[in-house]
């Protein structure tokens, strides 16, 4: 850049000054100064610059949002023990001789990775801590991921602008299933082995490329060399790397919408109501990851898990009854189970319906449909709105019925899981609670559905009486001519504005694009398919009161008690 | 900031009465239960050295074989010492400092705005703007060819980093799949031999009505990955039934023993080594999916999600009364796979 050609007499420069240091700095400790001398922390996240973050940022309170800090804290606790397993785990299924300290076992041939995985839980000590408290951290992590995302579902936290958070999380949803199912092979035992031999056959039946995937995955045939050492790979790096990656953005990204809050006084889609991050979510929150670490390590001490030495080393000809996955993979076992055996056969090939269809086919149509559901309910409701505050469930009667009816599907699915275990606790034939469940994983879901939405419905209309007519008090009043009914006492304004919150809106009207319905519907034709689909969505909604309705039922009220006064 | 519009009024019938009023804990008004609260916290937090010292005792001292029986329940000492140390220590920390929060530090509620999710339409404009002018920058527009190029390059990458991977496993041809998944170690001559002992097996081993587990003969002299491998496919179960109560097809009238007939152990569904045996019914149970399979009629399947008859192994008795394997099997044994049609297979009705 140029030079100045003059120097104005009232230039800064010319004044001669000693450097000042500025005053807010000297306030911070002596590293932190260090540190902000060359990084300017404390600019970036001072509250007044409104980035989005800094250290008093409002997070709002409730005990459902710690089902996803639950999630959180056991992954970064599968991080810390899972290093420490890292140690003396050897991805190897070269054959070895035992030679540990677990009597029962010395001498027998078995693999690298088996007996590492003894040694850990044998010869070194605090291993088979570690390894409990790993798998005790992995069930958590799965289960909290699974409520937690069923929170989202139900309160509407999914929509915009939060869809692609909630794609994430579908993300992280299935990659959890794929690390738990890679961590679970490793020690190679008998367990781990039959699992392993149960995944060939469902990769083997895909059509066209089985038996090429089969091949490409264990480098050649069942069981092979290679295969427990792709999977440590996969589960020490590739998928906890992606793991890692999406967590942060999903932290980001409620960091940078702010947290939903639930409907209530002073709530809006506008504001967030809550406490600020510093100083008391960094107690909360740290304290709580301390209490969730806290009792993992209390399970691995206290519950045995995986005793892969009960099993013994995977042996192809072995399999002990009952033999089950890790219960988050129940369902797809349940799906397997219950299968027809359909197979095709075409022009010399075989297509495996009998397997790939509950196998695959069901694993993708749940994932699909979790991540198409957000876009799927926005293109019913034509809804373009940011929403901040959170659905009561019970004011989206379709939806939670949906929800619960993919609740049911999912559980009926899993109980067939445990087909054997049913039939023999119930004393009925194999086949019949086979037929049962046939029919059940279809018809449930139907019933949840009906039932969940009338109950929606009957406490939306509770909903409504209380705001119009305020609570039962319990007590009974005879009036003058004899009759008798319950007073009802008014509730506070905070909960009548709590329960009256909540949008209600007209269903889409087919059409072209000139709006029926005002602004909603502007600039798109409605096809017929979708506005019978808002219809079906929005239809039988119980509407809210009106302010109306409300001051001429406090009318009334009055009216009442004036009567009943001048009764007196 | 939120002004009340008439849209406002038919969207919330109440009016939006603000934050609900602030109610002081007890601690905040009571000095004596604040102070409660600041000494069970201190202690708290003074217990965990006491424990993590605890930890480190408990791992150079409690020998490892040491089990320990409370109520009915056996346990590794160290490693319930250990745990249950550790992790009362790190659980404390988390009790003491939530408490804090929960007790002493302030609990009033903020409030702060929200902000959209999308950028201003300025910010938006000046964005384009500046995108526009960096394309500008670039001359793509007038050399449009270096845009095409640049993308076909990219994209033909894909090619030279994913074909190497197709060396990670041998191609599944037909060839190597008769050398792999179409073959066991069975052939003519080979003895039964016991699953455990490696005993070879006579027919005056068997009463009717019961089943044994086997294998190859020639299985003992496989270690490691071939063994495995081998062992995944040429397991077999050996059973004895009445010749009068089962039916043999004429195919497959030599293939047994008095009744002495041999199958695949190894699942036509995904290949769980089955292994319930229901002796009156003759049926054969899966214990993974509860294929069942009836080892009286050929081997075919009457229940469950396995779409193929078990393979069954033609025995026969060798010069000293041990039974011995005919020949290989004649179908593969295991999942079914896309290569082949599998209808061909022994069915319900065939002779
Ligand atoms: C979401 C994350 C994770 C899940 C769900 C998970 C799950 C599992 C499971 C179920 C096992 C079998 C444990 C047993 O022996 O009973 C396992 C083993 C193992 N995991 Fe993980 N894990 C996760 C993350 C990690 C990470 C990040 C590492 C390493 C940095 C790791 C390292 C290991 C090792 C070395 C083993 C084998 C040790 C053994 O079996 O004794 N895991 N994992
Ligand atoms: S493997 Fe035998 S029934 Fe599935």
């Amino acid at each position: 850049m140029a030079e100045p050609t003059t120097v104005s007499s009232t230039s800064p420069a010319l004044d001669v000054k000693t450097p000042e240091q500025p005053a807010g700095i000297n306030k911070l400790a002596g590293p932190a100064t260090w540190v902000d001398d060359r990084l300017p922390l404390a600019s970036m996240f001072k509250y007044k610059n409104k980035a989005n973050f800094y250290v008093k940022k409002v997070f709002p309170d409730h005990w459902s949002f710690l089902l996803g800090e639950i999630a959180l804290y056991s992954f970064i606790i599968l991080l810390l023990t899972g290093i420490f397993l890292t140690i003396w785990f050897k991805p190897s299924m070269a054959e070895i001789e035992y030679e540990g300290s677990y009597q029962l076992m010395r001498g027998l041939p078995m693999s690298e990775a088996f007996a590492s995985t003894l040694a850990l839980s044998f010869d070194i000590r605090g291993g088979l801590l570690v390894r409990q408290i790993h798998h005790w951290a992995a069930m958590l992590f799965v289960a909290s991921a699974t409520i937690h995302m069923l929170r989202v579902f139900f309160t509407g936290a999914f929509r915009k602008p939060r869809e692609l958070n909630w794609l994430i999380g579908v993300g992280m949803f299935s990659m959890s299933l794929i690390e738990g199912f890679a961590g679970y092979s490793l020690p190679d035992d008998l367990l781990s082995g039959t699992g392993l031999r149960f995944v060939d056959g469902l990769i083997r039946s895909i059509p066209l490329i089985g038996t090429w995937a089969e091949f490409f995955i264990f480098g050649g045939e069942f069981p092979g060399d290679l295969v427990i050492a792709r999977l440590y790979m996969v589960h020490i790096l590739l998928v906890p790397a992606l793991l890692l990656g999406l967590v942060v953005a999903h932290l980001a990204l409620v960091i940078y919408h702010k947290h939903t809050h639930y409907p209530g006084p002073g709530r809006t889609d506008r504001n967030v109501v809550g406490y600020p991050f510093f100083p008391i979510y960094v107690a909360k929150a740290g304290g709580f990851f301390f209490i969730v670490f806290g009792v993992s390590i209390l399970m691995g001490a206290t519950m045995s898990i995986n005793p892969v030495w009960k099993f013994g080393p995977y042996n192809p000809a072995q399999v002990t009854a009952g033999s089950q996955p890790d219960w988050y993979m129940g369902w797809v076992e349940g799906a397997i189970r219950i299968m027809p055996n359909w197979e095709w056969h075409l022009a010399g090939t075989t297509w495996s319906w009998n397997v790939v269809l509950p196998g695959m086919g069901l694993m993708g149509l749940l994932f699909g449909v979790l991540g198409a559901y957000p876009f799927i309910e926005a293109w019913i409701t034509g809804d373009k709105n940011e929403h901040h505050v959170l659905d009561r469930p019970r004011n989206v009667p379709n939806r939670t019925g949906l929800g619960v009816a993919g609740m049911t599907m999912y559980s009926m699915f899993w109980l067939a899981g445990g087909n054997d275990i049913l039939a023999t606790q119930f004393k009925l034939s194999l086949n019949q609670v086979t037929e049962f469940m046939r029919i059940a994983v279809f018809v449930a879901p139907v019933i949840a559905f009906l039932i969940t939405k009338r109950i929606c419905l009957s406490l939306q209309r509770a909903d409504a009486e209380r705001v119009l007519h305020g609570s039962e008090s319990g007590v009974i009043e005879r009036a003058p001519d004899g009759s008798y009914s319950e007073a009802h006492v008014p509730i506070t304004n905070d909960e009548a504005f709590t329960l009256t919150q909540h949008e209600q809106y007209p269903a889409l009207q087919a059409g072209p694009s000139l709006d029926a319905n005002g602004v909603r519907n502007k600039g798109k034709g409605v096809s017929a398919l979708r506005a019978r689909a808002s219809r079906w969505y929005f239809g039988q909604e119980i509407t809210k009161p009106t302010a109306a309705e409300i001051e001429q039922a406090k009318h009334h009220a009055d009216e009442d008690e004036s009567t009943k006064a001048l009764g007196h | 900031m939120s002004v009340e519009t008439s849209k406002d009024v038919e969207r919330f019938p109440i009016p939006n009465p603000g934050l609900e009023e602030h109610v002081e804990r007890f601690t905040d008004v009571d000095k004596a239960a604040g102070d409660r609260a600041y000494h069970q916290i201190v202690m708290m937090l003074a217990s965990v050295p006491v424990l993590a010292i605890a930890f480190v005792v408990v791992y150079f001292a409690v020998p490892k074989e040491t089990y320990l029986s409370v109520f009915a329940d056996r346990y590794n000492a160290q490693n319930l010492l250990l745990g249950l140390t550790g992790g009362l220590a790190v659980l404390l920390i988390g009790v003491a400092v939530i408490h804090w929060a929960r007790t002493l530090m302030s609990d009033e509620e903020m409030v702060e705005d929200r902000h959209f999710a999308a950028s201003p339409d300025a910010d938006r404009e000046e964005i384009a703007a500046d995108l526009a002018w960096g394309i500008e920058q670039t001359g793509i527009a007038r050399r449009g060819m270096i845009g095409k190029a640049l993308a076909g390059a990219l994209g033909v990458l894909a090619l030279p980093a994913l074909v190497p991977l197709a060396d990670l496993g041998p191609w599944p041809t037909a060839e190597l799949r008769k050398e792999t998944i179409e073959k066991t170690i069975w052939a003519p001559g080979m003895r039964l031999v016991n699953d455990v002992t490696y005993q070879p097996l006579k027919a005056s081993d068997l009463e009717v009505g019961q089943l044994v587990n086997a294998q190859p003969e020639k299985l003992h002299d496989l270690h490691g990955t071939a063994f495995q491998v081998e062992k995944s496919k040429s397991s077999i179960i050996i059973v004895r039934m009445d010749p009068n109560t089962i039916k043999i097809p004429e195919s497959r009238k030599d293939w047994h023993v008095g009744g002495i007939l041999c199958y695949s152990k190894i699942c036509t569904h995904v290949g769980c080594p089955i292994s319930l045996w229901e002796q009156q019914t003759h049926h054969l149970l899966c214990p993974c999916h509860q294929s069942t399979f009836d080892l009286g009629n050929s081997g075919l399947v009457v229940f469950g999600p396995a779409a193929r008859a078990l393979p069954q192994l033609a025995i026969t008795t060798d010069a000293e009364g041990y039974l011995i394997a005919k020949g290989p099997f004649t179908v593969p044994v295991g999942p079914s796979y896309f290569e082949r049609d599998s209808s061909l297979d022994f069915k319900e009705g065939d002779q």
